[in-house]
């Protein structure tokens, strides 16, 4: 039953985008309005489709029915409820499910917000956003599959990974990836509808901004929160290990960080069309190559699902999107170009122009760095590694650059500087720079980066700052207003510029918490009997083991180890690491526990233990500002919300009542 | 920004690059004894080889118990007085090129090295090229199709 | 429409495609080892006390019982072994892989013991009272295990994981390496392979 439903939905779904695919072209070559209406009521229906579909499988899931195929390959019975339905994304088909249904509710918003704008590039935008969605629905009905039959009927299934259960985190990771992945699909739609339809003038960069940033929001934290998640589950400490699918997921975050600054040079002086075309084109093929990466088993990763045949459907996929991008993209290139103009050397454009550049060296650096190997096996059918240690050499020179400009940035103004502005805007932060760089090394830091990303955090901080402290107090000196009046109405009359200063804020914190907590780590391993304690490295906290006790849940069996913190005399608090033993599984998942403050996290890993409770093996790490990379994310996500945030006042009226798609063909170039 | 501190930022960018320290493992503070000497020196090797049953970590980082015992090979070949070298020659021999985390810098995999800073001195030009040429046609009229002065 | 541009710029993604499918052909997961056609690395090793009676296929071992002369100080040594086919299986009582070779390597080691070729196995990050009673459990096993604390012999050979099995010839060369369960076919092929190759070991 819920496979014909499952399996119906979807199949309907394809029909009719290959259905408004021609409708919409049609539509819009012979002028025929209805034709492209056909085709947008197609997309509401997939919506509605995909969303049965999608609450079809959960049905599954919960009520345990093993007769469809994805349920008996990651239900259980001894599964907690929770777990239970956030499985719908814990494997291959179910991942894809969940992400058509997230494509087909983007592809209806982004339809149902653009109906009524004149001209030929929403038709064409509706075309090629169906055109991906038929893709993902093939595979949904093809190799990729949920709603396949099982029969006989199994009694249980063997629940999802074990390492997917551990953490509620698992709830949030998945789905913000999604948002942001698949949300990046909406302005690759709109920039090839310009391309399609010759509207090459601006429209397409200001239908997009808003989804752009809000794609990149949710990519921001997802990545962020893998981070966290990999931090406290995986049981080595870090967040960040340069796996190809943690690079396939920062890859078009960058390429999308560097066209959110370059837009705004589009939108003051008109150039770098093609480039800012490019940049979302490239964006777009690069979260459909981190798909491609994780689900082709082309690299081993952490991620990687499985393999089969599902790999040459999406190489297919890629090379049809890159080839039609690049087509349309160099096609029109020359039509495209405008004379471009700077004001000045010294000037916020240019500043940009280089973040540009970064970002897109930092690009093709993990890009070529994830792919190497399998060049390197090509070329010289040996396999080689490559892995943190050749990301970080490469990379951390760019981080520190970015960091270097994001001060900059902000700090000289649009079009162009006299000295005098320099100086008195580059100064502070400069001196803040050599300053911190100073007293770091004053104080016994030897590690070049590290003093670097301190000292031009410090840079970025003062920067960013003082943009605000010279906004409130221009505001107070005008309006008389007192600070957090000022402050608020400054951020309320530029959400954009002001929530990109609160996001950069954010970053320097990541930056500043990843510099500290990667420089400084400490780790010690110790066997201790119940009652003994061994310092901490670092030496001013003590870890006491108490106790060793087990605990018996319907999925797995559960070994810890009660520690005590101690600051000399005094017991700080408890924390249970685990060693988790999956009925299924050959080897025990260790869960980590993280004591988090602000100035340092202590961190416990239960290596090995005797049956008896007799001794344990603990791994203790000391990692200081660890705190300081999740808080920063979420500021970043809060500078991202300020700088979306709707003005009241539109700047360009932009429903026009009359003229609608029904005019297609007649109105080309409307704004 | 003046010319010559765009070039002085790509020359800085560059032998940072190249001289590229390792990875930042290690603590600030100068280990004072042999014994943390020795185990601050296994650590550095160990950050560089891969751990065989793990997905991408280093025999440093993994929590696993062959990396464990892996990390004690390391520490007692460098007891025995060999050079970091040649206790990764030794893995290597084991295990293929492949438990390097870092391909090495000879032959093909040069590639993976050099095109990266390729790319960035190429865009780096190119770039530095284009704002001259932009300042130099700046002022002349705005350009068409840009949006109307945003209040800022 | 420029489409002389669209055609070069095409051009250069072809040989990205191309990358991509023959990458889709490998197994990133199948790592080559640089063992087979070495010299077998060396190793002394502690044999493990055998389980409490005998297992339901009424299969005994003791060293003398295989013919191996190694029996001092209940060590087993490689350069001892020169001269014999030497199957060398890794593995550990916690491998769920293990059970399903376990069946075929004990009777092919029976079936070849008179044919020069000796069978250890070698415990992996496991200590000897489980791996006993997984040998009782699963009927007895017709070779010794060696045990090999701290992984050193393991490491020797490049181990990835267990089961792993390693086929050294009578000249003390690796001459194949295993990963994954072998099957009795799979074994007896080999063997046979290496007992043509170098003729029968005494």
């Amino acid at each position: 039953m819920i496979q014909t439903i499952g399996f119906g939905t979807i199949a309907v779904a394809l029909a009719l985008s290959v259905y408004g695919i021609f409708a919409a072209i049609i539509g819009v070559r012979l002028r025929r309005p209805e034709f492209v209406r056909s085709a947008e009521a197609a997309a509401y229906t997939n919506f509605g489709l995909l969303t049965v579909a999608n609450l079809a499988m959960i049905y599954a899931l919960v009520t345990h029915d093993f007769s469809v195929s994805y349920v008996a390959q990651v239900g259980s019975r001894s599964t907690p409820l929770f777990y239970t339905i956030i499985s719908l994304w814990s494997a291959l088909e179910g991942s894809i499910l969940f992400w058509g249904w997230v494509l087909a509710t983007y592809s209806a918003l982004a339809i149902y917000l653009n109906r009524d704008r004149p001209g030929t590039l929403v038709p064409y935008s509706l075309a090629v956003i169906l055109g991906v969605g038929a893709f993902f629905y093939l595979l949904l009905i093809g190799p990729a599959n949920p709603f396949g039959r099982v029969w006989p009927v199994p009694l249980d299934g063997p629940g999802p990974n074990p390492l997917l259960q551990n953490h509620p985190l698992m709830a949030v990771h998945p789905p913000l990836l999604y948002l942001g992945y698949v949300g990046m699909t909406v302005p690759f739609a709109f920039a090839a509808g310009a391309l399609l339809s010759g509207q090459l003038d601006d429209t397409w960069v200001r239908l997009t901004r808003r989804w752009t940033v809000t794609a990149w929001t949710f990519l921001t934290l997802a990545i962020v929160a893998g981070m966290w998640w990999s931090y406290e589950v995986l049981g080595w400490g870090g967040y960040w290990a340069w796996d190809p699918v943690e690079n396939a997921s920062f890859m078009p975050w960058l390429t999308a960080t560097a066209f959110l600054h370059s837009a705004m040079v589009q939108e003051r002086r008109g150039m770098l069309r093609v480039w800012n075309l490019s940049l979302i084109v490239a964006t777009f093929a690069l979260t459909i190559l981190g798909t491609f990466l994780t689900r082709s088993g082309i690299v081993a990763s952490v991620h990687a699902f499985a393999e089969g045949e599902i790999g040459y459907y999406f190489l297919g996929f890629i090379a049809v999107v890159l080839v039609f991008s690049l087509v349309i993209l160099a096609g029109r290139s020359s039509e495209l170009r405008t004379a471009g103009s700077l004001d000045g050397v010294a000037s916020r454009e240019t500043v940009f122009l280089f973040n540009n550049l970064v970002l897109t060296a930092f690009t093709f650096t993990v890009l070529l760095g994830t792919l190497y190997p399998l060049v390197a096996e090509a070329v010289r059918g040996v396999k080689v590694s490559v892995g943190a240690p050749f990301f970080n050499r490469m990379t951390i020179p760019l981080c520190v650059t970015l960091l270097f400009l994001m001060g900059v940035g902000p700090a000289l103004p649009w079009r162009a500087a006299s000295s005098e502005v320099l100086r008195r805007q580059l100064i502070p932060p400069v001196a803040a720079a050599v300053l911190v760089a100073i007293v770091s090394v004053a104080l016994g830091l030897r590690e070049p980066y590290t003093v670097l990303a301190f000292a031009f955090g410090a840079f970025a901080l003062v920067a960013n700052l003082r943009e605000y402290g010279v906004g409130v107090r221009a505001r107070m000196r005008a309006h008389g207003e007192g600070v957090l009046v000022a402050l608020g109405r400054l951020i309320a009359a530029n959400r954009r510029r002001y929530g990109g200063y609160i996001a950069h804020l954010g970053v320097i914190s990541m930056a500043v918490g990843i510099a500290a907590s990667s420089t400084f780590r400490q780790e010690l391993d110790a066997t201790l009997r119940p009652g003994e304690v061994v310092m901490a490295p670092g030496g001013r906290l003590g870890i006491r083991f108490d106790e060793l006790w087990g605990k018996d849940e319907p999925q797995r069996f559960v070994v810890g180890a009660n520690v005590q913190v101690l600051k000399g005399e005094k017991e700080l608090g408890v924390l249970k690491p685990r060693l988790n033993f999956y009925r299924n599984n050959d080897q025990p998942i260790t869960t980590p526990a993280v004591r988090s403050r602000p100035n340092l996290d202590i961190y416990i890993n239960l290596m090995a233990f005797e049956r008896d409770g007799s001794s344990v093996t603990l791994r203790i790490l000391t990692e200081p500002l660890v705190f300081w990379i999740w808080l920063g994310g979420g500021i970043i996500g809060l500078g991202a919300v300020v700088a979306l945030w709707p003005q009241r006042r539109r700047r360009t009226a932009q429903r026009v009542p009359g003229p609608t798609m029904a005019a297609a063909g007649t109105g080309e170039g409307g704004r | 920004m003046r010319r010559s501190v765009l070039r002085h930022g790509v020359g800085l960018l560059l032998t940072g690059m190249l001289l590229g320290t390792n990875p930042v493992v290690a603590t600030t503070q100068e280990p004072s004894d042999s014994v943390a000497a020795l185990e601050a020196l296994t650590s550095k090797v160990a950050a560089q080889l891969r751990c065989p049953v793990c997905q991408g970590l280093s025999i440093q980082d993994s929590p696993t118990e062959l990396a464990l015992e892996m990390r004690a090979v390391i520490r007692d070949q460098l007891a025995e007085g060999r050079t970091p070298e040649e206790v990764k020659a030794y893995f290597v021999s084991k295990y293929g090129e492949w438990i390097l985390l870092e391909p090495k810098p000879e032959g093909f995999n040069l590639a993976v090295y050099a095109l990266p800073i390729a790319g960035l001195l190429v865009g780096a030009g190119a770039l530095v090229l284009s704002v001259r040429r932009w300042t130099k046609q700046g002022g002349a009229g705005v350009a068409e199709g840009m949006v109307g002065d945003l209040p800022e | 429409m420029n489409w002389k541009r669209s055609v070069i710029a095409v051009a250069v993604i072809v040989p990205v495609i191309v990358l991509f499918w023959y990458g889709l052909s490998l197994d990133p997961r199948t790592i080559p080892s640089p063992l087979p056609g070495q010299p077998a690395p060396e190793f002394t090793l502690k044999l493990m006390d055998p389980p409490e009676g005998v297992g339901e296929r009424g299969e005994v071992y003791t060293a003398t019982a295989i013919g191996a002369d190694a029996a001092s100080a209940g060590t087993v040594s490689l350069a001892e072994l020169r001269g014999k086919v030497v199957v060398l299986n890794f593995w550990a009582s916690w491998c769920l892989a293990c059970r399903d070779e376990h069946t075929a390597l004990s009777e092919v080691a029976t079936l070849y013991r008179d044919r020069g070729v000796v069978f250890y196995g070698v415990l992996y990050n496991d200590t000897p009272e489980p791996a006993r009673r997984w040998i009782e459990e699963m009927g007895g096993q017709s070779y010794p295990t060696l045990l090999d604390p701290g992984s050193r012999t393991a490491i020797d050979y490049g181990l990835y994981g267990v089961p792993e099995t390693f086929f050294i010839d009578p000249e003390g060369k690796v001459a194949y390496k295993h990963i994954g369960p072998v099957t009795r076919a799979l074994l007896m092929q080999k063997l046979d392979e290496i007992l043509a190759a170098g003729g029968e070991g005494t």
